[in-house]
Formats: C-alpha cells, structure tokens, sequence
C-alpha cells in the first residue's frame, strides 16, 4: 500500500503550491530582496504562487467535469475534491489576489511593508484551503489553525499602531479559546466513532439515535467554535474590535475569505457528521441567526466608523447565510455558495474604497472621511455605492441574489416566519448603508487630499466593481456553478 | 426597430443617461439641453404605441420574450395591455414635463440630477411592461435609488429624513412582496414540475385559499405602502414636500401608480380567491374610503401649499383602490382612467406650487394672495388644475370619479355614499386653496412684481391640459383600450359576473316561446 499515490498528489496541488510559494516568499524576504524597493517582486511571487495553484484547481475542476464524477478523494478520504470545495477555493484565490495587490499601496502609507505579509497570505489561503477540501477531522483542524495563526498576525501588523494590537490580542485570545471547544467536540466525536473520518463519524453518530447526551455534546461544543469563527452571536465579540484594529485590507480578507472557509467547513460538519441530529441543530441555528441578524443590523445603526459599521453588517450577512444553511436543501446551500460568492466581491470592493481612503495622515475609516467624496472622486463614489446597494441586496446587483436564494429557500421549506424577519431586516440595513451613501453624496468633503490611488487599488477596484454588476445582471454561468456544489445535501 | 419597439421605449432613458454621462459636468447647459432632447425622444419612440395598439386584441401586445437567467427560469417578457398603455404613455409625457420644468430651478450638481431622473424613467416604464415577475421586482426596486438621490440631494430642508424613509418603506413592503412572489414561484414548481416567474403561466395555479390570503397580503403591503393606502401613507407628505418640484411631480403622477398598478395586474388576476373574500374587500374598502375622507380633511387643515397637494394625492389614490376593489368594469376602468387623471392634475398642481416656490421660496398660504393680479396666465393655469383635480365635469377628473363612484354603487351603495362625501371636501379645499393664493387682494408687497410664466413654463402646462380637456369632453378613446383588459380581470376575479346579465336577457325570450 502506497502512502502518496498520484490521485493524491493530483489533489494536494494547489495545498503544494500555496505553502511553497508562501515559504519562498518568506525566504526570499531577506535572502534575495532584502531592499524595501524590491518588495514588489514579492508580491510578483505571491501573484505566480496564486496562479500556479489556480492551475492546479483548474486541472481539478476540469477533471471532474470531463469524467462526470462528483468527487476524487485522496488520503483514504482524508481529502475530498468536489464541486464544493472547489467553488469555495475560486473563491479564496480572488480574494488572496484581490487583498494582495491592494495592500502593496496600503502598506508602504502605514510604514509597516514587511514582506512576510504576502508569504502569510499564502499559507492563510493553504488552511483555507483545507478547511473547504478537508473531510478529516484533524486536517480540518489543522486548516483552520494555519488560517487562524496567519491571521493572528496579520491583524495585529501595525506594531506601532494601539487599535491593532488589541485587535490582535482580542482575537487571538478568544479564537485560541473557541479552537479549544471545537477540538472538544472533534474529540467527542471521536470517543463516539473510533474514526476521524467525517463520513465515518457520520455514520456512527447517526446509529446512536437523536438525544444521546454525548451526541449533543459533541454537537454543542462544534457548534460554539465553528459559529465563533463565523462571528455569530453571541460569538461575535471579537469581529467588530478586530475588524476595526485590523489593516484595512486584512480586515477585507478576515470579513471574506476567513468567513467563507469558515462557512465551508461549517457547512461541512453540519451537513456531514451532524446531519442526523438536524432536529437538534436547527432550531438551534434559528435563534442563532435571528440573534445574529438583530445584533448585527441594529448595532450597525449607530456606528460612527465605517469599517467598524461594515463589520456588524458583516455579521448580520453571516446571519442570511446560516438561514441558507437552516433551511438546509438545495436552494439553500446553492444560496450558502452564491451569497459567499457575491458577498466575496461586494464586501472586498467597499472595503477596497476604505483602504484608497487611508492617506498619509488621514485614518480615512470615519464617517467624516468619507463624507464629500462624489465631488473628491465620482468614480469611487458611484463603485461605493454599487456596492452598499449590492450589500442592501437591491437588483440589479449581485447582492440580491444572494438574497434571493435564501428567501426562496425559507419559503421552500416553510421557515415563513424566518423569511419575514430577513426581509424586515433588509430594510433596516438600507438605513446604515445609505447613511454611508448619503455622506458620501449630500455631505460636504472634510479634508481636501486626493483619495490614494495605485495601479493595484484601480485594477481590484475594476474587478469587485464588475463582478458585483455582472453577476447581478448575467448571474447563468455562476449559478450554473453554484448549482454543482449541492452535492452536499442528501 | 420593428420588433422590439417596446424595449426601444423602454432603454431610450437609459441610453440617454448613458451618453449624458459622457458630457463633461462643467456644461450645464449641454446636459440640460441633451436630457430635454433624452426625454423627449423618449416620448416621441413611445408614440407609436399608441397608434399601433389594437384596442381590439385580448391579451398583451408588443410581446418580446427571450431567457435572461434560465438557471432560475427567469426570462426577459415585456408586453403591454390597455392599462399598461395608458400609464406607460402618462410616464413618457411627465418625464419630459418633469425634465424641462427643472431647466433653472437645479443649478448644482445638473448632471448627476439628470442621470437620475433618466435612469428612473426606464425603471418606471420597466415596472409598466414587465411579463415577468422576476423583472418586474428588478425594476420595482431600480426606481428607488434614483429616486431617493432626487429628494435626498436636490430636496428641501428635511430632505436625507424624507429620503430615507421613503426608501425604507417601499424596501420593507418590496421584500415582504418578494416573498410573496416566491411563494408563487414555488408553488408552481411544485404543481408545474419547472420554474418561472412569467405572470401567465402564475395564473394557471391552483391554491389553496389560505395561502391565497397569506401571498395577497403579502402583495398587499408591498403595493400599499407605494399606493399609499391609509395606515402606511406617512411617507408621502414627507417625501413630497421636501422633494423638489420635478421630483414631486414624477412621485405624484407615476410613482404611486406603480402601486395601484400592481393591485390590478397582480393581486387581482394571480390571487381571484382572495381578491374577492369578503373580509379582505372589505378591508381594503375601508381603507381606501379612510384614505379618501382622511386625505381630505387633513388637505383643509394645511397651512403649506406643497402639503395640501400632497394629502389630496392620499385622497385621489382612495378613490383608485376604491375603484380596483369595487370589483367591477366601470370601477376598474374608473380607477385606471383615475390614476391618468391624478397623474395630469396633481402633476400640474405640483408644477404650479413650484412655480410660485421658484419665485418666493416659500409655501405658506400666509405669503401669497392675489397672485391672479400679477400672474394671470399662471391661475388661469392653476385654475384649470384646481379644477381638473377637484373634478369639474368637462375636465378630466370628473369621468375617472364618476365611473369610480358608478362601480362603487354598484358593489355597494354605502361605499358610493362615503366616497362622495370626499369630492365635497376635495372641492372644499381645492376652492380654498385657490382662493388663498390667486384671489383676493395682494396682501404682501413682495408678491407684487412677481413675472408671469415663461413660455417654457407654459410649455409644461400645455401638454397636461391638453390631455385633461381631451379625457374631460371625450374620453371614449380611453376607455376603448381599457375594455378588453379589464373585462379580462373581471372575469377572472368574477367568472359569474358576465354570465348574469345574459341569463336575465334569456329568461324573457323563453318566456316568450312558451307563449
């Protein structure tokens, strides 16, 4: 028996591509560029380390597709390629290149351009892509704590900055205490099983009936680390401090390529080896997301920052996707995967338009900061506003796909109640995202210096910007794509 | 051009907008003349359509169908009936009123104002033509933004309050309507075994009443909070007041046409049970009856020209649902003939309190008086919109009551009773209005050297009173293109409503035979 046959080099690709080029650019860091000037080259390496992985997703996506198989397993089912994980990895790719090429600019501005920036966005995107391939117990742990630890760091990469120290510190203190319940819970179920096998837990979970005490807790303490990781309330402490501390860009990159691992592997666990106890876990997940939707929309009225803002409209989107997940059949799962995808460009672009707002001297994450910039610059102005109408879901953006999927997957399996307070809630988050809207449009502008401006910023801004309208207007071929990922639900 | 005239009429806004967008800002008066020019070739590529409607066809004209997501069976159907014929001519002639009423009254930021304003006619016309549930929300949803950038930049001194709660509002009522829809959707999967959102292939489903109630009420409150009917009308005064004048006239005459439109193309054909429970008829009547005697009273009481306006728009929009809900021909049609003629007088009404606002900047009854020594164009102008709105027969508000008040009689007498009372009161503040403003002596120097309209004012007007005194003296036209669709809808709602008639006509020639 062969412990490393050619099926699972095949899969471990992009994984291989990702952690070599991640090493090489902290290598290369002081090795070969040494000089602050040659930093670019180091982002030219992150770019080819992406694309090289994105070749090997490539070859994956293709091979499924050319032999009609639903997945290829590697490790004896300790990894699984299917039409999931790999929508979920495109994902993160656009993410890691969007956030890499905006932070170059952003980075120079703070005076912290250190080159383990871009190998740390390597290896984050290497546990992502565990977290949505991973069907392991211990190799989704694994994923997640690589994803977990570069983000500790990346938040708190303004040393000489107070706000993303303690972002840091909050984050990591709680996501080591969180991690701590989720390997519990793993740890139960494999006390249960005898096996760390998702598919295997599955099975014997399932055998031991509905209100076997061990059971629930195995499900209560996965539950509380996955839905921390996903910033659901009451879990939720940690997002809006580290979303707030953290450099612009990597706040964008926590906010979206974190969440969507973490959804995936959420998605997982509860479709996987929790799906017998669902009468358990959905109403559970019910009062979890209307709590989420609450707290995040009504305390994102009264915000002042507006990254601080964008972080609590970013837990209540975490609310409409965990409604996908409750409601549990294929719309609903094609709407977990459509709204991560809309959701990916729309919440990038806004913060994008944050990160081109930070000039020298100017924070340029208040409400004031933004307030005039239709006549400092239209162009940014009317993409912010694309993507506040994509993110308050009004057609013809993306946004209201994602919307759409979920509501009609509430209505499909009879959650009316849940579809009529995501809709009541939609109309509550028009009010802060047009607070934004109307700064930007009607107020006059505070401080006279053009907003900041770099080949990267445009080019991630063009890309969000026509992603976001695109999929709103001709949305066939990404939900022909997002239709694939459902075979998840049984 | 042939086959796809309707999405010629549809876009040309759009591609309006799109070229203005190329004008540099600094030329104002280009992006003035080009949105004049936009518009009103807007209007002229929907005039065909009136001249090629065949007012004999059953069923939808103009049809243009094409997959836009089949993923979702969504398609891209847009056609027009009667009703829709009327109320997408009433949108074309406004924008352009609309657009060359604001040529001095916005001077900043011009080109971002008449983006908006270009970019909501398409919405607008889109809400009007849509086959297709799916694009028809689109399109409900599109016209809110520029709409909310209309009151919110260019308004008044409450304007970012009034902007956003008319935003709220009509998002909460579209999301609940939204759900409304998909269960529809839904349901015709399930009884279908395939998606789609067109609205002929929703009318073959067969549900359960219950759930016909739970997704009429759902439709209701998305329609209602734009109608506005009674409880959910708080937006209005607000967002007409502070809006500026073209804005107001645009909401007035077309955006809350977008509500009672939905009643009719939606509600009643995809919902015929619950459209003709007797609890939920009679509710509906009872609102639109408050509306009327509420709006009314409330217009007496306003010491603001603009406001008044506004609460008279709650009282007309009454006399429209009471219309749609007497479930008749005549209180159909009454309604939609209605809806054209509160687009035409309210229209002018706005117009003329923008006029005298342009020129005072103010609107406090208190400030004017014996404008018609000074203005005498203007309140023979403002005259003729008084009393087209206080329904003057000859004028066109006149027929839209009447027929309204035949239909209401006809359900029942009661209704008729009440709502009558509404066109005394609406006489009653109409007159009083006029009288505060153009009668009587001048009591304020200021008003003294005030100019007469400018042919471009005129301008505004003439169309308008054109189509009132057309609609006034012979509205057969009108009603002509109206009969079809809304015996279409009776019978739908009613299928036992045109059989009667023919029942009692048989009766007596049997009779007859025997003998």
């Amino acid at each position: 028996m062969s412990y490393y046959t050619a099926q699972d080099h095949f899969v471990l690709v992009p994984a291989i591509m990702l952690a070599l080029f991640g090493c090489a650019v902290f290598l290369f860091d002081f090795l070969i560029f040494p000089s602050p000037k040659q930093r670019k080259y180091l982002l030219f390496f992150l770019v080819l380390g992406l694309v090289f992985a994105g070749a090997g997703l490539w070859q994956q996506q293709s091979f499924l597709m050319s032999h009609g198989i639903p997945e290829i397993t590697a490790f004896r089912g300790t990894l699984t390629v299917d039409s999931f994980a790999l929508f979920f990895n495109w994902i993160f790719l656009a993410a890691s290149f969007i956030v890499a090429i905006v932070s170059y600019r952003y980075l120079e501005t703070e005076n912290e351009h250190h080159g383990e920036y871009y190998g740390l966005i390597l290896l984050a995107n290497c546990g992502m892509f565990f977290l949505a391939t991973g069907t392991d117990l211990i190799t989704l742990f694994v994923g997640l704590e690589l994803m977990a630890l570069c983000f500790y760091i990346m938040v708190g990469f303004l040393r000489g900055d107070k706000r993303s120290n303690e972002a840091a510190l909050k984050y990591l203190l709680l996501g080591a205490f969180s991690s701590g319940f989720l390997v519990y819970g793993f740890s139960v179920m494999y006390g249960l099983s005898g096996s760390t096998r998702l598919r295997e837990v599955a099975i014997s979970l399932a055998t031991r009936g509905l209100w076997d005490p061990l059971v629930f807790l195995a499900l209560a303490t996965t539950a509380v680390g996955l839905l921390f990781k996903v910033s659901a309330v009451p879990f939720h402490m940690w997002a809006p401090d580290a979303y707030e501390g953290a450099p612009t860009p990597i706040t964008a990159y926590l906010s979206v390529a974190s969440k969507a691992a973490s959804f995936a592997f959420l998605v997982r666990i509860f479709l996987g080896p929790l799906a017998a106890s669902r009468e358990i876990w959905e109403p559970l997940l019910s009062a979890v997301a209307l709590a989420t939707l609450t707290v995040g929309n009504l305390a994102a009225l009264s915000q002042t920052n507006v990254k601080r803002l964008l972080a609590y409209s970013s837990i209540s989107h975490a609310g409409f996707i965990l409604l996908g997940l409750i409601a549990g059949n294929v719309t609903g799962i094609t709407g977990v995967a459509v709204y991560m995808l809309v959701y990916t460009f729309m919440n990038l672009g806004a913060f994008i338009v944050l990160v081109a707002l930070r000039r020298k001297n100017i924070i340029g994450d208040d409400m004031d900061d933004i307030s005039g910039l239709m006549r400092k610059s239209p162009a940014h102005a009317v993409l912010m506003l694309i993507f506040l109408c994509s993110l308050a879901g009004i057609p013809p953006t993306a946004g209201f796909l994602g919307k759409y999927y979920i509501f009609l997957a509430l209505v499909e399996t009879q959650h009316y109640v849940l579809a009529v307070a995501a809709a009541v809630y939609t109309a509550v988050a028009v009010y802060y995202y047009f607070r934004i809207v109307r700064s930007m449009f009607v107020s006059e502008t505070t401080d006279k210096l053009p907003v900041a401006s770099s080949f990267g910023l445009r080019l991630a801004l063009g890309v969000t910007g026509v992603m976001t309208l695109l999929i709103g207007i001709y949305p066939e071929p990404f939900l022909r794509l997002a239709q694939s990922t459902t075979s998840l639900v049984r | 051009m042939d086959g796809h005239l309707l999405s010629w009429v549809l876009f040309t806004p759009l591609i309006g907008m799109a070229v203005l967008l190329l004008i540099p800002a600094e030329r104002k008066n280009l992006i003035r003349l080009w949105a004049n020019i936009a518009a009103l070739a807007g209007f002229l590529v929907s005039l065909p359509l009136v001249f090629r409607f065949d007012k004999d066809a059953s069923g939808f004209q103009f049809v243009e169908k094409a997959d836009w997501i089949p993923a979702l069976g969504v398609k891209y159907m847009i056609g027009i009936d009667g009703i829709s014929l009327l109320l997408v001519m009433l949108t074309t002639v406004i924008g352009c009123i609309a657009i060359l009423s604001s040529w001095n009254a916005i001077q900043d930021r011009v080109k971002e104002y008449y983006a908006m304003f270009l970019l909501q006619q398409t919405g607008i016309i889109g809400v009007f033509v849509s086959l297709d549930f799916f694009l028809f929300f689109v399109f409900w949803e599109v016209v809110l933004v520029p709409m909310y950038f209309i009151i919110g930049v260019w308004g008044g001194p409450r304007k970012l309050y009034a902007a956003i709660k008319f935003f709220i509002y009509t998002l909460a009522g579209g999301a609940l309507m939204l759900l409304g829809i998909l269960t529809l959707y839904f349901e015709h999967f399930k009884q279908f075994g395939y998606y789609t959102f067109e609205i002929s292939e929703l009318m073959k489903l067969n549900l359960s009443p219950v759930m016909e109630q739970w997704v009429f009420w759902a439709f209701f409150i998305g329609f209602a909070i734009k109608v506005p009917m009674f409880p959910f009308h708080t937006w209005l005064p607000d967002a007409h007041v502070e809006a500026p004048t073209a804005g107001s006239v645009v909401l007035a005459s077309v955006l809350l046409k977008m509500g009672t439109y939905g009643f009719i193309r939606f509600s009643l054909p995809l919902l015929p049970k619950a459209s003709v429970n007797a609890a939920i008829v009679q509710v509906l009547v009872a609102l639109s009856l408050i509306g009327i005697i509420y709006g009314a009273l409330v217009s007496l009481m306003q010491q603001d020209w603009k406001k008044l306006v506004a609460y008279s728009s709650v009282s007309h929009l009454g006399f429209c649902t009471l219309g749609i809900f007497a479930l008749n021909p005549n209180g159909l049609a009454g309604s939609v003939i209605q809806q054209i003629n509160h687009g035409i007088s309210t229209g002018m009404l706005f117009l003329v309190v923008g006029i005298a606002y342009e020129r005072r900047h103010t609107r406090d009854f208190k400030e004017f008086g014996g404008l018609g020594h000074v203005m005498p164009v203007y309140a023979i102008v403002a005259a003729i919109a008084m009393l087209s709105s206080a329904g003057l027969p000859l004028l066109n508000g006149f027929i839209g009551e009447f027929t309204i008040l035949q239909g209401a009689f006809e359900a029942n007498r009661a209704w008729a009773a009440i709502a009558v009372t509404g066109i005394i009161f609406g006489a009653a503040y109409l007159l009083w209005m006029y009288q505060r403003t153009m009668l009587g002596q001048i009591t304020n120097p200021k008003n003294l050297r005030l100019p007469d309209l400018s042919f471009r004012e005129l301008a505004t007007f003439l169309p308008l009173i054109a189509w009132a005194i057309w609609i006034g003296v012979y509205p057969q036209p009108h009603f002509a293109v109206l009969e079809k669709p809304v015996a279409q809808i009776v019978e739908r709602v009613r299928p036992d409503y045109f059989q009667k008639p023919v029942q009692q006509a048989e009766a007596p020639r049997a009779a007859e035979v025997a003998r």
